[in-house]
């Protein structure tokens, strides 16, 4: 492989990396609260769903177009993110079943293939799009250039939210808060903590942070709304958090690793190089994964693990 | 917790209240379903009455609310056996697909044997493929102790992606290479009529033999959990995996016997689906199918009881037809899933609410702990 391949696969890897990113970053500050969402894809597909909507149906300047949209699909993840908060924080339902209940009821052809056909916004070009910026006009450098400054706007804010939520973690009160909530909820509530509202807020940030991840591929990736269109990006993105060892720097460069996974069957085929079957390059990240998943679970890597010890389990004073 | 309100646990539920919540949610789920006809420009009475009819009264109905409820059954059970000791096999679609593709696999090389013998072995390929399917997610978990939600649901596409490589892709066994369309046009080999499996018929009315077998397994699996020490260890395992270990269960070979069991189940889904209904490998059908899915919100709906899950996959592959009979602009895509999502969120509260007790907070300190009443109705508050 010469050094043109090279680059377009780790140009595509950021492309196809960037909503692990967003939805990783957000299902980690849900799980570090304690709470575990497993209704991503669900929250993705709705963020992807709304997102596209408000871009086909508002006439405004595009700029103004795609951050309406932008928003549009932090409602729709916080939304369901609302939900799966109520049953499981309040009412206790069991965490899995929910998060697969959201998934169910949210993905395909649940509520956001029905929006898709009652807005009648399915197979049609989006009429706005993110662009790729020339960052500080130094796109043309060799190698760096078209990585790292000719994104678009989306990357670039992906990049910051990762500052942000590393500062948020580990550098700030409530960061300390919300860590001590996934470790010991009961400490932390004798701390006099509000266990009850940090894990409300994060289930419903990771939410957001979800949508946004849907709409990066209707606004940014490809815009056009397909049923189903994030294929199990949003699961992915669940598994990505457990081998990044619940941190955030760890999560971005298994999101790229993912996304060169993601890219490569596509850039090759482009350059009409097959040396295994399409099939093999679709399913390769989800292969990966399950290697992934598996050498995080190897004694040498438990030993490492982050897991909030608390994850998935209701907290209750008068239970203990 | 959440306003003035205190929610404990009931130390038993009344037996009415068991029936009486079920039914309640899912009226109120109709009621939101309802809403949201209404807010997208539908009347839901006249949606209810067609789906209503779509399922059950119009002719021949019934026999494809049978037709969808067969695979539920299947796949239903298969979450419902798994979930039961809290080892989450998400991995039934991707077990359903390796099903079939074993018993299509099995169908075709003893097409000439005598029909009985040739439906049983398609069975038993078909749970064979999937059970092995299974074993992938079971044995991580076992021995290195692998999430096994994410890795079964990850061997979804990947089955998925090798049933399109062996029809669309490659020069396969699965593949009808025998016409000059078939190079289009790719399907998979077509089985011998002998390999279809009879169905019951009364009148106009079919019920499929694999209805009849998953009822059969159904009725199994309850013996199973009720009353064995098998099933008795599963329940142990369930409710606490730190006693199962203590009181010497084997804990890892009860993950791969139970996902072993699991996985057979959806792929007998998998033989179904060929030997009842496709005779042939179809892998876009049985992708856009999504039974592996719905079994989930089948078996959660069951509350993972066996026996409930045979009424539960009637009432979901009713559903599920009228969605298809009356897929259109008054009937969109989705929704069937959307209610789906619905029913499955009140019937979950609903469910957790007959254990609770709702009561409002007593000011007066009722247990000498260390979280007197009173504390936590200030914790309320913050």
């Amino acid at each position: 492989m010469n050094s043109n391949i090279i680059i377009a696969v780790v140009v595509s890897a950021i492309a196809f990396g960037t909503p692990l990113v967003l939805a990783g970053l957000g299902e980690l500050l849900t799980e570090r609260s304690g709470v575990l969402n497993l209704g991503v894809e669900g929250m993705m597909l709705m963020g992807a769903v709304c997102a596209f909507f408000v871009s086909q149906k508002l006439h405004w300047s595009s700029a103004l177009v795609l951050l309406m949209a932008v928003l549009a699909s932090m409602v729709a993840g916080a939304a369901m993110a609302l939900i799966h908060a109520f049953l499981t924080i309040t009412i206790r339902v069991n965490q899995i079943v929910s998060g697969l209940a959201i998934t169910i009821f949210a993905g395909i052809i649940g509520l956001s293939t029905y929006l898709g056909e009652v807005w009648n916004i399915g197979g049609v070009a989006g009429l706005h799009q993110f662009n790729s910026v020339n960052l500080l006009g130094l796109k043309n450098l060799p190698i760096v250039g078209p990585i790292i400054f000719n994104e678009d706007a989306f990357v670039y804010g992906s990049w910051v939210l990762v500052a942000i939520v590393m500062f948020y973690l580990y550098r700030t009160r409530p960061g300390l808060y919300l860590r001590a909530v996934g470790e010991n909820p009961a400490a932390a509530d004798a701390m006099g903590i509000n266990v009850t509202a940090y894990r409300y807020t994060h289930t419903i940030i990771g939410g957001m942070l979800a949508g946004l991840g849907g709409a990066y591929f209707t606004l940014a990736l490809a815009p056009i709304w397909t049923d189903g269109l994030t294929s199990g990006d949003g699961w992915i993105a669940i598994a990505l958090v457990i081998f990044a060892f619940w941190r955030p720097d760890l999560l971005v460069l298994g999101a790229y690793l993912f996304g060169i996974f993601s890219a490569l069957g596509p850039t090759l085929q482009t350059r009409n190089i097959t040396v295994l079957p399409s099939e093999f390059y679709s399913a390769l990240p989800f292969l990966m994964t399950v290697i992934a998943l598996a050498a995080a679970s190897t004694s040498w890597a438990n030993r490492r693990v982050g897991t909030p010890a608390s994850l998935g389990i209701p907290y209750t004073r008068e239970e203990g | 917790m959440t306003g003035p309100f205190k929610i404990e646990r009931r130390l038993d539920t009344p037996k009415w209240l068991k029936v009486a919540v079920p039914i309640a949610s899912i009226f109120l789920a109709a009621i939101i379903v309802g809403i949201l006809l209404l807010a997208t420009g539908h009347n839901p009475f006249t949606t209810y009455h067609q789906m209503y009819s779509a399922s059950v009264t119009a002719d021949g109905a019934l026999s494809s609310t049978f037709v969808y409820a067969t695979p539920m059954l299947f796949t239903g059970l298969c979450a419902a056996f798994a979930f039961r000791m809290r080892t989450w096999n998400i991995g039934g679609e991707g077990q359903l697909y390796m099903g079939a593709v074993g018993a299509s696999a099995t169908g075709l090389v003893l097409g000439d044997w005598p029909r009985p013998l040739l439906i049983i072995a398609m069975i038993l390929g078909g749970a064979f493929a999937g059970m092995l399917w299974a074993e992938i997610p079971a044995l991580l978990r076992a021995y290195l102790r692998t999430n096994e939600i994410l890795t079964s649901l990850m061997l979804n596409y990947v089955a998925g992606f090798f049933m399109y490589y062996l029809i669309y892709d490659s020069d396969s066994y699965w593949r009808d290479l025998s016409t000059p369309g078939a190079s289009v046009f790719p399907t998979g080999k077509s089985l011998v009529p002998s390999a279809s499996w009879p169905g019951i018929t009364i009148g106009s009315f079919t019920i499929p033999m694999g209805f009849v077998l998953g009822v059969g397994l159904a009725v199994a699996l309850l013996g199973l959990i009720r009353s064995t020490r098998y099933g008795f260890e599963m329940r142990v395992m369930g409710d606490s995996p730190q006693a199962a270990n203590y009181s010497g269960i084997r804990t890892k070979r009860k993950i791969l016997s139970v996902m072993a069991i699991s996985g057979g189940i959806a792929g007998i889904a998998g033989s179904s689906q060929i030997g009842d209904f496709g005779h042939v490998l179809d892998p876009r059908g049985l992708e856009q199918a999504q039974y592996g899915y719905t079994g989930i919100v089948v078996a959660a709906l069951a509350l993972y009881n066996p026996l409930a899950v045979v009424l539960v996959s009637l009432l979901i592959g009713g559903l599920t037809n009228a969605g298809f009979a009356l897929e259109g602009p008054s009937f969109p895509t989705g929704l069937v899933g959307t209610m789906e999502g619905i029913i499955l969120f009140t019937v979950l509260g609903g469910e957790i609410l007959a254990r609770y007790r709702i009561g409002l907070h007593h000011r007066a300190p009722t247990t000498v702990g260390q979280a007197p009443a009173s504390v936590t109705a200030t914790g309320a508050a913050s």
